[in-house]
């Protein structure tokens, strides 16, 4: 681990100056989203695949390659490892990038991953010479099969995507940093700053979230808070916290002379 | 000829392309990927892919998400 101010976070053989992944679901304009986008100060953000409406005016692409933000396509709305595999080679071609965050989900209810159709589809990417970053449970046997499987990160969930219920297994998040060789990214669930920072402070390389600000009050603040959240949590899990004690430790000399 | 292009029917001349299809609802080309019956057509093959009666042709591009 780097300790120093130029502290680079390298995923798929890229640096990125900032450990914050936005992604773009849920801003009510694109003209907030930007806002929100600048104030977070991210390098690499999230887009969806869907079919094109002849109808709609501006482009989410547009807004991204103004601000020099790499374009991230996730497989979002994939029940299965066919669907996510096509929606990733789709993907590919019409933007120009062979990373893609692999997401299938399990069920329209929870937006849980389906781990089996996951592994599946990331085996196919990573064999077709994708750059694949997959959402997954917070499930440490899971994340170093997929790490073995060639994924250039793995990337757990907190708590339900849009939950807002943050990290509800630390434990297991630990578990997986622990172990992991490849970056981990703390993906879904974050409701606030605390929950970002809490992800750094337990050892993930960098956050993924969307919800949390698009759907803010003010996204612009909270995308604000967000950095400066994920560049706490970094500098706290590198400064090293002190251990927790049952009882008080005084930390002035023991009694007056 | 009648094809289904992102779930609706659609009416093309016989012969036509991808290129057609996708004409028919973008001028972009930059941005967007086409799929025929659940494959790939890559941009520099639209002109040259024909379409065929029933083909299902899916024209996507990037949304908000994620």
């Amino acid at each position: 681990m780097t300790e120093t101010a130029d502290d680079v976070f390298v995923l798929g053989g890229e640096k990125f100056g900032s450990r914050l992944i936005m992604g773009t679901g849920g801003a009510p304009s694109l003209e907030v989203l930007d806002q929100a986008l600048e104030a977070s100060g991210t390098e690499l953000t999230t887009v969806a695949m869907r079919r094109l409406d002849p109808a709609s005016r501006g482009s989410v692409l547009d807004l991204l390659r103004a601000r020099r933000i790499k374009v991230l396509p996730n497989t979002a709305g994939c029940f299965t490892a066919g669907e996510a595999v096509l929606t990733a080679r789709l993907a590919r071609e019409a933007l120009e990038t062979d990373w893609v965050k692999l997401e299938v989900i399990a069920d329209e209810r929870t937006l849980l991953p389906d781990p089996i159709e996951t592994f599946d589809a990331a085996e196919r990417l990573v064999a077709d010479g994708f750059v694949v970053l997959p959402y997954i449970g917070d499930d440490p046997a899971l994340a170093r099969r997929l790490e073995q499987a060639g994924c250039a990160a793995v990337m757990p969930l907190g708590s339900p995507i849009g939950s807002g219920l943050g990290i509800r297994n630390p434990h297991s998040i630990e578990l997986i940093v622990e172990a992991a060789t490849v970056p981990v990214i703390l993906d879904a669930g974050i409701g606030t700053a605390s929950d970002a920072a809490l992800a750094m402070e337990l050892g993930c390389d960098a956050v993924l979230l969307a919800s949390a600000v698009t759907r803010a009050r003010r996204p612009d603040l909270m995308a604000a808070a967000m950095r400066s959240a994920v560049e706490s949590g970094r500098l706290a899990r590198q400064a090293g916290r002190i251990p927790r004690r049952r009882y008080a430790e005084a930390s002035s000399p023991a009694r007056p002379a | 000829m009648r094809v289904v292009v992102n779930g609706g029917p659609f009416e093309l001349p016989d012969g036509a392309t991808v290129s057609h299809a996708v004409r028919a609802l973008t001028p972009l080309t930059s941005g967007v990927a086409v799929a025929v019956n659940g494959e790939v057509v890559s941009r520099g093959a639209w002109d040259s892919t024909p379409l065929a009666e029933s083909d299902l042709v899916e024209v996507l591009t990037a949304v908000q998400g994620g």
